[in-house]
């Protein structure tokens, strides 16, 4: 009997969508997160067009890291209470697909309808429209980097969560993602090419990909153990 | 541990009994060496080689902020790699390095941070600047913190050391993307450049005490590793006959 | 709305197998030599042997904490071994991992049954591909879920969640049953039909190896002690 790599990935996708459909509430708290917070900026601000878009790029960047961090930690934390990760484990199948299929799962879930909310503070911020497909491109790219990095951190954090730890250990390693991320959208502000930043990013979501599920299914092995 | 069985992860090489009775013997001479590098490197440094043109005296904190930097970047690394070879190979040794590596690594972190921003203020006017190197130290900083707090998260000492091994590993990936990373967002900033003057164009009076000391700090570092893991040892291996008879054949004077 | 998304997309677990064609004689199918693990640097049992033969049931006894749970987690895979070693029909379970695997159907302390997911769902999930639709309504239906079938499993008490769990042992094809404490929160009808089940897979060739506190009346098992763990001097 071979090994069937692509079994599971598709399996555990419907699967994660199906929990996330069946659970609404959940889907729309980092959302709702990420406007509030924007609403938050020009009142501690300033509201004036000029302040705000010279710190927009940055700041939608921030505010969609920060969404990402608080919903990643339920992408493990329920199989591992309720038995379904022990199950995962004991497969002779690759974790590596079904990792994928439920971080794919994710961010259908989180990522890209915050890259389709983020026009929307986009234009609170005055962002000019030039810099609008960018950012989206930026941000569509950039979330599946940080829900893939975001498990990892998720994984290692199993048997005591509360979410500061997990902010503390995949910060670090969301750095260079804000940088290049928040980059495209200003070099496309600037009308610099924004195409090279945004390649950095395609290029961390390419060894993300390849990496991260490694280092998931050693930490969830691990958290088994703990 | 002395029974027939054959346990999976015994290595010579990685037993801690040995370990300990092996740096028995020459740490002693490692104390030694360090703290003559040390002594000599400092005083060299900051009273003999020659003031800088530009920074006046001010530029002898590199005498303490160039070597940190440069031994707690390389103590990540070490850590990183202890980690690996515990995970791969199972030894237990290994695994206790790596769990002592980590706080002299953010000991070391912070020093340089601390003198970073000491050396910051008369160079350019203020105590913190985002400079790339300070950025990616302060980062680092970060990472070792994490590797720190995680073992606390596993009640399990194996399973909190795999996790951390793993959590090291996926940093060690990351330390020359961040730096690249962060570098690359200074260029984008500060064309201007406020570069250090960097180790190697200095003039050789200033950078062969330079030299020493990074000798002398990778030395200390080696000293620090090896006695903290050796308290690591005895703490884990307390049931062990070897160390009950250890302790118990010196007296305990508190 | 997701009823219609979960009949259009649902895709069985990939984690449930047919089972290897190994044959079913008077077969061992389990031997298990001076297995030890080392927890916290402190061994948790005495090392373990035992040898499980097709048709039989053995059962796991020992003191709260003597390491029951952790032998099933040893013997899954889930932790790896100190010294020791498990054989599979014969050959090592490191070199035939994928065969050994596909033919355990473990069930732990924790259900494995997903909250937001219907009983008949979650029974889906956990058989084979091929398990028709009138085989899962006879499982469920056979442990007294037969109108809980729709209902999300939110809803259900504890030992109701148990049973949806413990209805894989009618759906599933495995040859290897490692079950830890399966008879908690059932009451005498859920005990009696699990034992049934027990016999059933035993007459099928199969073998139970189970750790229960209560001793089952109408199956035949051989016991073995976990003794905690006495250093040799």
């Amino acid at each position: 009997m071979a090994n069937n790599l692509s079994g599971g990935f598709k399996a555990f996708l419907y699967r994660d969508l199906l929990l996330a459909i069946r659970d609404r509430g959940d889907l729309s708290k980092p959302l709702m997160f990420f406007l509030l917070v924007a609403v938050m900026v020009p009142l501690a601000i300033a509201p004036e067009a000029n302040k705000l878009s010279a710190i927009a790029p940055g700041l939608i960047w921030i505010l969609a890291l920060l969404a990402t961090l608080l919903s990643i930690e339920r992408l493990f934390s329920e199989d591992y209470a309720d038995g379904s990760l022990e199950q995962l484990l004991i497969s002779p199948n690759m974790l590596m697909m079904p990792i994928l299929g439920k971080i794919t799962a994710h961010w259908l879930v989180i990522g890209l309808p915050l890259t389709l909310l983020s026009p929307v503070i986009a234009i609170w911020f005055s962002l000019p429209i030039s810099a609008m497909v960018p950012m989206m491109l930026s941000l569509a790219l950039g979330t599946a980097v940080l829900s893939l990095v975001g498990a990892v951190g998720a994984a290692l954090t199993l048997p005591r969560q509360g979410g500061v730890l997990l902010a503390l250990l995949v910060m670090p390693l969301y750095m260079p993602v804000l940088i290049f991320g928040s980059a495209t959208i200003q070099s496309a502000v600037d009308g610099l090419n924004w195409l090279a930043p945004l390649a950095m990013l395609a290029a961390f979501l390419a060894i993300a990909t390849v990496l991260c599920p490694l280092a998931i299914s050693a930490g969830l092995r691990i958290a088994k153990n703990g | 541990m002395n029974f027939n069985l054959q346990w999976t992860w015994f290595h010579r090489l990685g037993s801690p009994r040995w370990f300990y009775q092996k740096t028995q013997r020459w740490l002693p001479w490692l104390a030694v060496a360090t703290f003559a590098l040390l002594v000599a490197g400092l005083v060299w440094g900051l009273a003999i080689a020659p003031p800088d043109a530009k920074q006046g005296n001010s530029f002898r904190i590199i005498y303490l902020h160039v070597p940190a930097s440069v031994v707690a970047l390389a103590g990540y690394y070490i850590m990183a790699i202890s980690g690996a070879v515990g995970l791969i190979w199972r030894i237990k040794l290994s695994f206790m390095l790596m769990r002592s590596a980590a706080p002299i690594g953010a000991a070391l972190t912070f020093v340089a941070l601390v003198t970073g921003a000491i050396w910051g203020k008369p160079t350019w006017g203020a105590y913190w600047v985002w400079d790339a190197r300070i950025t990616s130290m302060l980062i680092l900083l970060f990472l070792y913190f994490g590797v720190i707090a995680l073992r606390h998260t596993y009640s399990n000492n194996e399973a909190a050391e795999k996790a951390g091994a793993v959590l090291s590993l996926v940093g060690m990936v990351n330390v020359p993307i961040i730096y690249k990373s962060v570098d690359w967002w200074q260029t984008l900033h500060q064309p201007a450049t406020i570069k250090f003057t960097g180790a190697p164009s200095m003039h050789p009076d200033m950078f062969a005490p330079l030299v020493v000391m990074i000798i002398g700090f990778y030395s200390f570092y080696s000293l620090a590793l090896i006695l903290y893991t050796r308290a690591e040892i005895l703490r884990r291996e307390y049931r062990a006959s070897w160390v009950k008879q250890l302790v118990s054949n010196q007296p305990v004077e508190k | 709305m997701s009823t219609a998304f979960s009949a259009v997309f649902w895709h069985n677990s990939p984690l449930i197998f047919q089972g290897s064609n190994s044959p079913l004689t008077t077969h061992t199918f389990l031997k298990v030599e001076s297995l030890a693990y080392e927890r916290n640097d402190a061994v948790v049992f005495q090392p373990v042997d035992f040898a499980l033969k097709a048709g039989e049931a053995l059962q796991l006894m020992g003191v709260n904490g003597s390491g029951k749970t952790t032998l099933f987690q040893l013997l899954t895979g889930i932790y790896t071994p100190s010294c020791g070693s498990i054989s599979y029909c014969g050959q090592l379970v490191n070199n035939c991992r994928y065969e050994y695997l596909s033919d355990v159907l473990y069930i732990g302390h924790q259900s494995g049954v997903k909250a937001a997911l219907t009983a008949e769902e979650n029974l889906r999930w956990m058989s084979p591909k091929n398990t028709t639709s009138e085989k899962i309504s006879a499982a469920l239906g056979a442990v007294g879920l037969g109108e809980y079938s729709q209902i999300i499993c939110a809803n259900l008490s504890a030992g109701q969640k148990r049973r949806v769990a413990l209805a894989r042992l009618m759906t599933g094809q495995a040859k290897l049953w490692f079950l830890d404490e399966p008879l908690t929160s059932l009451d005498k009808q859920g005990v009696e039909l699990i034992e049934h089940c027990m016999n059933q897979h035993l007459d099928q060739g199969g073998a139970i190896l189970f750790s229960s506190h209560q001793d089952l009346a109408q199956v035949k098992t051989r016991n073995y002690r976990l003794e905690p763990f006495e250093e040799v001097a």
